[in-house]
């Protein structure tokens, strides 16, 4: 059962790699990729810290609503470890 | 940008000018040797707004932010790039003679 | 006044490797974009952080790169199964394989299938994996393309002449992070008979971005 989360509704001023189409939305975690240097310290030349990434998979419904063209349609994006709440698996 | 409404994709293509892809290269090069990383040069990108993206191709962003890092890196000063720009200005109309100083 | 073109090198027929014509920068007037780009390359040199022939040799490098080297990958997973399973599992090691130069790109090879077809973006910026394809188009780059293939994918891939049957389910790759993704475009029918220079000239680049399919056999 894939984890369920939802990207927090941050918004913050600066370099982030949290589009804002998905900010507040939810979807699941489709694999893990490793961790890396947080981009968004990178960005200002500041040593970076290791952070977690995952691939979570939304799905055109859950992000457009009515307006999507095919509800079960997806979209993959990349997202670090500290943008994601942990959803329970019943959690709406 | 993601998911805002938008026109019909232009699908004219060109190819790249020489002084496109020195800036390329230079992009490659310096990030290769550390003086700073993709991630700034995007932060450096996104920092200057919707009106440089609507107004500027893509090579004369990428120009902008290229040296915005580099002078963060203290590579160069703002006023070594001065002095030399205009000395580049100087020496011709064309790209072709400002390039051969 | 003598001045560089070493572009020249790669004319064919006075075009460049794209097919495209030169552009003619050199007589345009001088932008202050082309003077700063010339100062910084001066000044970068006499700094040594690099020099002429290292900025010449990389220019080079990437004109080498197209995607005539995808498509090379795209047809050794078509005739070869085990390279298939390789490209899917490390599409950067299956190219190495190949001998492919990509440098530290981390790629991801995501195949099409009839329950599944991909769509490569990137909505922050316009990452793309340059260093097995060469350049991204322009289009690539638009707002327009960036905007509307996270929110309408099927609109954005009928402007480019692919229609998805809605039995097979699009699957949008937004490259927020260090990944780069390439399509594994679908084998064409009829090219049973094949062999991988012949399939590889049916692999197009919008393919191997998902805003294309692979050609059929002549």
């Amino acid at each position: 059962m894939a984890d369920r989360v939802r990207i927090k509704a941050w918004a913050p001023p600066g370099h982030v790699r949290a589009p804002w189409y998905l900010r507040g939305k939810a979807g699941v975690i489709e694999r893990e990729l490793g961790a890396f240097g947080n981009p968004e310290q990178l960005a200002y030349g500041v040593a970076a810290a290791r952070k977690p990434l995952f691939r979570v998979r939304f799905t055109m419904l859950e992000l457009w609503g009515t307006a999507a063209e095919s509800p079960d349609d997806t979209v993959d994006a990349e997202i670090y470890d500290h943008w994601l709440e942990r959803l329970a698996p019943d959690a709406p | 940008m993601g998911g805002d409404a938008a026109g019909p994709v232009p699908m004219e293509g060109h190819d790249f000018a020489l002084w496109e892809k020195r800036v390329d290269a230079l992009m490659v090069l310096c990030s290769g040797a550390g003086l700073f990383t993709v991630d700034g040069l995007r932060r450096v990108l996104e920092d200057m707004g919707e009106d440089v993206f609507e107004n500027h191709s893509y090579y004369e962003r990428w120009v902008m932010a290229v040296n915005q890092n580099l002078i963060e890196a203290g590579v160069y000063s703002v006023e070594e790039l001065a002095a030399r720009m205009a000395e580049v200005a100087k020496r011709g109309e064309s790209y072709g003679e400002a390039a051969s100083g | 006044m003598p001045h560089d073109h070493p572009d020249h090198a790669h004319d064919h027929d006075g075009m460049s490797p794209s097919g495209h014509p030169y552009r003619v920068d050199n007589d345009g007037p001088l932008t202050y974009w082309q003077q700063m780009e010339i100062a910084m390359r001066e000044l970068l040199i006499e700094k040594g952080v690099t020099t002429a022939a290292a900025i010449q040799a990389q220019i080079e490098a990437m004109d080498a790169r197209s995607p005539a080297n995808g498509a090379a990958v795209v047809a050794r997973a078509w005739v070869n199964p085990d390279f298939k399973a390789r490209l899917l599992a490390d599409a950067a090691e299956a190219s190495r394989e190949m001998g492919f130069d990509i440098g530290p790109l981390k790629l991801i090879a995501v195949e099409n299938t009839d329950e599944v077809h991909n769509l490569i973006v990137c909505t922050l910026c316009s990452c793309y994996p340059r260093n097995l394809l060469g350049l991204p188009p322009d289009w690539y780059k638009t707002r327009a393309y960036r905007s509307r293939a996270v929110r309408e994918p099927r609109a954005v891939l009928e402007e480019f002449g692919v229609n998805i049957s809605k039995k097979t389910k699009i699957r949008v790759h937004d490259s927020t992070a260090d990944m780069r993704y390439i399509v594994l475009p679908a084998r064409p029918e009829g090219t049973e008979s094949l062999d991988e220079a012949a399939l590889a000239a049916l692999v197009t680049r919008d393919s191997m971005i998902g805003t294309g399919v692979a050609r059929p056999p002549e």
